[in-house]
Order: C-alpha cells, then sequence, then structure tokens
C-alpha cells in the first residue's frame, strides 16, 4: 500500500516526495511538541526578537511574519525570510522534532490521566503562545482579537448555514444587536459618558459583570432571531434568504434611527475589557459548545432537517424545535462576538454592520467549509490573516482575495475542510499509539 | 379497541377529491395491505394518517386518540412508523446517525446535555447506539454501520430505511411500496425482513403494494 502511494506521487511530482521526506522526521511529534516549539519560537522572538531584526537590516519585528515587509520594501526579501526562518521555522522544527518522545510520553499520561485535563493544558499552552505572540505590538494584539471574534461569528453562522443548511443572511443584524445591547450595558452602568450620564454601578465592578453584559448582548440577538426562525417554520431557501437579508437592513436603519444610541454617529468610549483572555475564554467556551452541540443527536437534527425534512418529521423530529433552537443559538453567539467587537474597537456605528460585514462572514464561511467546526475556525484564520497580511497592496487585495476564493471554490466546491468532524482528543493524542 | 382506526377519511386537492370515504381498522400485530394502480391515492392515504396532510373530513384514532392535526412528529412519536416509496434518507450522515436520529423523542439529556456533554447525555447517546445496533443487525445491515448512505447499494438503503422506522419503537409500521425498484432476490429478502419484524417485534403493518405476489406473500 505504501509503495503504491509513493509511486503515484513520484509518478504526480517530485515535490510531493520532497514534502514528504522533509516531513519524516516530524510525523511522530504530536500537537504537544509543536506547541512547545511554538512556545519557544514566540518567546524567542519576545527576548531577543528586536535584535535578530536589527542584525538583518530590519527597521523592527516583522508583524505578520515578514509577509507585510516583503510586500512593502521588497528589497529586505531575503532578511524577512531569514528572520522568519530563525525566530519561527527552525526552532519550532528543532523543539518539535527534539521532544518527541517526551511530548508522546507526556500526551500519553494527560491524556490517561483526565482528558479534559489534557485539553485544557494544550489550550493554556495554546494561550500563552498568542498572549507572547500579541504582546509584542498593539497591532497584534487588534488582529489576534478580532480573528477570535471572526471564528465565533463564522462558526454560529456555520450552524445555520452549514448545519441546518438554510442560507441566512441576517448574521451582521443579530451582531449588531449584540454590540449595541452589551454597548448600553456597560456605558450605562459602568462609564460616565455624554450619552448615558454617570455611572450606576462603582466602575471597578465592571471587568467582573462584563461577562453579564455579553450573556444580555447575545440574549437580545436570540430575541431578534425569533423574527427569522417563525418565518423559517413555512419557506426555505431564497425566500428565506430574502427574510434574513431584510432582517439585517431592519436592524441598521433602527438602530440609524435611535437617537439615543447615537444614530449614524455611532456610540463610543466603551471600556477597554475585551482583553485578549477575555476573547480567547468566550471564542474557546464557543467552540466548545458548538462542537459539543453539533455532534449530539439532538444537534444531528439540524442535518436531518437540512437533507430531508418530511423524512425527519416522520422520525419523531421535532422539526419546527430543531430550526427555533439552531436560529436561536446561532444569533446567541452572534451577539456575544457583536459585544466582544464593540470592546475590542470601543466604537461601533450602524455601518459597519451591513452587507460588507456580511460578504465578510459569508466568505469565511465557505472558504472554511460548510459543517464543520474546523473548517470555520481555518476560514476565519485565514481570510483574516491574509486580508491582513495583503494590506501593503492596497486596491490589488480586492483583486487577490476573490480571485483566491474563486480558485478555492473551483477545486475544493464546499471549502477547504468541510463536513468533518472536530475531535479534538484526536488532535491532541500522542502519535506513538495506534489508534483503533 | 383497535389499535389504529380511520373513520370516513375524505381529502380534497383543491378541487380534486383524492380520497373518498376511506375506512380502516388495524388490530395490534395485524398486517393489512392497500393495493391499487398508481394514482389511486394510496400514498395520500398514508400522508393523511402520518399527519403530512390534514385530511378535509373523518377521524382518525391511534389507540383511541384523536391525531388530525397533530404534528408528524408528534403523531410518529406516539407509535407510528413510517418508510418512503422513493428512499428519504439524509445523505450527508451515515447509517448509524440514522438509525439513532430516530430516537429523538426519547432523548431526555435536552439542550442542556447537548451543549455541555453532562454524563447523562454520554449515557443515553450510549444506549441509543447500542439500540441502533441491534436495531441494524435485525435487519442484517449492522456491518455497514460507519458507512455514509450515499455509498450504498439500494436494497440496503431500504433496510436502512426500516431500521430507522424501527428506532421510533412504532406499534404499527407503514410500509410505502417496501420492494419497489427491487430485483427478485432483494424482494425475498425484503419480504422475509417483514416478517421477522412482524413476529419478533408484534408490530401491526400496513403496506402498500401494486405487485400482488408481494401482498400475498406479506399477508
Amino acid at each position: 500500500m505504501t509503495a503504491i502511494t509513493s509511486k503515484l506521487s513520484t509518478g504526480k511530482n517530485d515535490l510531493g516526495l520532497l514534502f514528504k521526506k522533509l516531513w519524516a522526521p516530524f510525523s511522530m511529534a504530536p500537537m504537544l511538541g509543536w506547541l512547545v516549539g511554538a512556545l519557544v519560537a514566540v518567546l524567542l522572538e519576545y527576548t531577543i526578537g528586536p535584535y535578530v531584526a536589527w542584525t538583518l537590516g530590519l527597521a523592527k519585528i516583522p508583524v505578520l511574519f515578514g509577509v507585510l515587509i516583503m510586500l512593502e520594501t521588497p528589497i529586505l526579501f531575503p532578511s524577512a525570510v531569514l528572520y522568519v526562518l530563525i525566530i519561527y521555522i527552525v526552532p519550532i522544527a528543532f523543539v518539535a522534532w527534539i521532544t518527541t518522545p517526551l511530548a508522546n510520553n507526556l500526551a500519553g499520561r494527560l491524556l490517561d490521566l483526565r482528558p479534559w485535563l489534557a485539553v485544557l493544558v494544550h489550550l493554556g499552552l495554546f494561550y500563552a503562545i498568542l498572549q507572547l505572540w500579541a504582546e509584542i505590538n498593539d497591532y497584534r494584539l487588534l488582529i489576534v482579537r478580532l480573528t477570535l471574534i471572526s471564528i465565533m461569528l463564522t462558526l454560529s453562522l456555520n450552524v445555520v448555514n452549514g448545519y441546518m443548511g438554510e442560507f441566512s443572511c441576517s448574521h451582521p443584524g443579530f451582531m449588531a444587536l449584540g454590540a449595541y445591547a452589551a454597548s448600553v450595558f456597560t456605558l450605562t452602568l459602568f462609564v460616565d459618558d455624554r450619552t448615558f450620564g454617570p455611572p450606576l454601578l462603582p466602575p471597578q465592578l465592571g471587568p467582573l459583570l462584563f461577562p453579564l453584559g455579553l450573556i444580555l448582548g447575545g440574549g437580545v440577538a436570540a430575541l431578534g432571531a425569533v423574527i427569522i426562525a417563525v418565518p423559517s417554520f413555512r419557506t426555505r431557501g431564497d425566500y428565506l434568504a430574502i427574510i434574513s437579508l431584510a432582517f439585517m437592513f431592519i436592524v441598521k436603519s433602527l438602530i440609524e434611527n435611535l437617537e439615543f444610541v447615537g444614530g449614524p454617529r455611532g456610540l463610543g468610549s466603551q471600556p477597554d475589557w475585551a482583553n485578549l483572555p477575555t476573547v480567547f475564554a468566550w471564542t474557546a467556551i464557543c467552540i466548545w459548545i458548538t462542537n459539543n452541540f453539533v455532534r449530539s443527536t439532538l444537534g444531528k437534527a439540524l442535518n436531518a432537517v437540512r437533507d430531508d425534512e418530511i423524512a425527519a418529521d416522520a422520525m419523531t423530529v421535532n422539526t419546527r424545535q430543531t430550526k427555533m433552537v439552531a436560529f436561536l443559538f446561532a444569533a446567541f453567539w452572534a451577539g456575544v462576538a457583536g459585544g466582544l467587537f464593540a470592546h475590542v474597537l470601543r466604537y461601533v456605528n450602524p455601518g459597519s454592520f451591513g452587507l460588507q460585514k456580511l460578504a465578510e462572514i459569508l466568505a469565511m464561511l465557505y472558504f472554511g467549509g460548510l459543517n464543520s467546526v474546523v473548517g470555520s475556525i481555518v476560514g476565519a484564520v485565514s481570510f483574516n490573516l491574509v486580508s491582513e497580511a495583503l494590506r501593503p497592496l492596497e486596491i490589488m487585495k480586492w483583486i487577490i482575495i476573490p480571485v483566491i476564493f474563486i480558485l478555492v471554490m473551483i477545486f475544493r466546491p464546499s471549502g477547504l475542510i468541510a463536513f468533518t468532524e472536530f475531535k479534538v482528543l484526536d488532535w491532541i493524542r500522542p502519535k506513538n499509539r495506534i489508534t483503533e | 379497541m383497535s389499535l389504529l382506526r380511520v373513520e370516513h377519511m375524505t381529502h380534497y386537492f383543491g378541487g380534486l377529491r383524492a380520497v373518498n370515504d376511506f375506512n380502516l381498522t388495524v388490530e395490534p400485530g395485524q398486517i393489512r395491505g392497500l393495493i391499487g394502480p398508481n394514482g389511486a391515492g394510496k400514498s395520500t392515504v398514508f400522508n393523511l394518517i402520518t399527519g403530512l396532510y390534514k385530511p378535509t373530513e373523518g377521524r382518525i384514532l391511534l389507540d383511541g386518540e384523536d391525531i388530525v392535526g397533530r404534528q408528524p412528529y408528534q403523531i410518529a412519536a406516539m407509535g407510528l412508523g413510517r418508510t418512503f416509496q422513493n428512499l428519504q434518507l439524509w445523505r450527508h450522515m451515515t447509517v448509524l446517525e440514522h438509525v439513532k436520529m430516530a430516537r429523538y423523542s426519547k432523548i431526555t439529556y435536552g439542550l442542556i446535555g447537548a451543549f455541555f456533554g453532562t454524563a447523562q447525555r454520554q449515557r443515553e447517546e450510549a444506549a441509543i447506539e447500542a439500540k441502533a445496533y441491534s436495531l441494524l443487525d435485525l435487519v442484517g445491515v449492522g456491518h455497514l454501520a460507519e458507512q455514509n448512505v450515499t455509498n450504498l447499494p439500494y436494497g440496503a438503503l431500504r433496510r436502512v430505511e426500516m431500521a430507522r422506522a424501527l428506532a421510533t419503537d412504532p406499534k404499527i409500521l407503514f410500509l410505502d411500496e417496501p420492494t419497489a425498484g427491487m430485483n427478485p432476490e432483494e424482494l425475498g429478502q425484503m419480504m422475509q425482513i417483514i416478517r421477522k419484524v412482524h413476529r419478533e417485534l408484534n408490530l401491526a403493518i400496513f403496506l402498500i403494494e401494486h405487485r400482488m405476489k408481494v401482498c400475498h406473500g406479506v399477508v
């Protein structure tokens, strides 16, 4: 079998073989090893990054793996590549390779001890990496948080558009409801501002009660989702898409005309509580709950409704309840994401929840893949990174990104990673064991 | 008391009278057949009783309860399982997931369990899975449990649909042309399965067929 596959790959191209050869030493490295490697890399950057950059003739640490530098001043291309090699690729590969037996052993013990503990350890390591990487400058901190928020948005839209197969366009509307509800919550209770007057509660309580504000935002968005969920009992497909699009516009013009939240001018001076740990924790919880939900039989009912609603009905599936839950669930998380969004940018206006936002969310969703938690994460992360990395190209960026999308849709019509289950324990398992 | 009793059921599609004064009683454990040429309204009778359409006139009693106007999923949960004339399977789901899905109304862990993966959910999902495997084995497709339905041959899909209908714990099973499009060998096997589930689960069966051979063979 291996002989056949290797023969096939040589027949196809030598690049595949080369890649396979390069990969071979790392094939046994578990996730734990890679994470430790990445931690070492970001620690390196944290401590000696500026000196390395200076030695290589770079003005400062390359913000996004050198891509920005390469596009802005192509003459520094070799320096940027060298920097990425020295700081990221070589240390990560070396640590992952050298720690393979140790990491496998450790990962196995953790998994045997308590699976949830193993997951938490990996998550903690990942958070430490993100935090160290983002701390280098504010720009990184901003894009990391916005990317995490995008993951929540994409994932929640996937529940409706992917798992349940309706084409809902109302996500920016839900997001706006959440953003404004959470902003009004924090501004009235904890902040002395022009719109809402002096704070009603001591501001020190704020960060503690901030989750309540986000849940309130999610709740308001979920309430709005009832307006979409009820028509979904009777119509499907294009017609529901139109209704949801209308909903988005209604929310937008509603907020534009509500003077007490600033109308078209927007609402500003939200407190800076959506820091990286907060956003990271909410995103992790969102992924965890969504992944639990879509893998349960109650969640699989979404797929049944999508693939054949009459059969679902005949098999005792309460289709109305299923649709209602899906819409409310998706809207809730969109609302939470909106609340975080408002507190990351510390300013919201109705204009940011329009067609542009919708296009972005849909692009991330369909790029990553329907009916897949991993797909949503990959879609959101890659879309955000690519659109940030191509920023120096200015107008060309909006030619290149659509071309990438067109290529993906031609070669992988259902998105990069569609219709797969996200099995967390498979990702973090030690690689020296045979899986059943 | 009869298990299923249909009294004077009439249904109009606009001005077209599709079903006129249809009467039926099915006793527990009894097999009943419905024969007729294409377009006679056999499937309409099915869809009326299973709640997809609401009859213009008449009463339908399941276990003595009037089920006219109830939602199809409620009627199904009361013990009326069915299969479809054209296979209606969920194309992105595995065989096992199909059968597990039909246990939907028996799930008690609720949304809390679904969201947070509670211990109760693990227990219930494990029980559902065991039940699903036993039903798949009963109809002889246990070895295909992990397969996606789009990869399977027609005869196997018919069996999957049968297992799925059985998973709703029906008291009466509605089979809409269970042998449509089958070759003689598959047909024989299907008839055996119908007799087997009738015998082992003591099910009442209401069957649509237009091959007299099948009707005679089963009834």
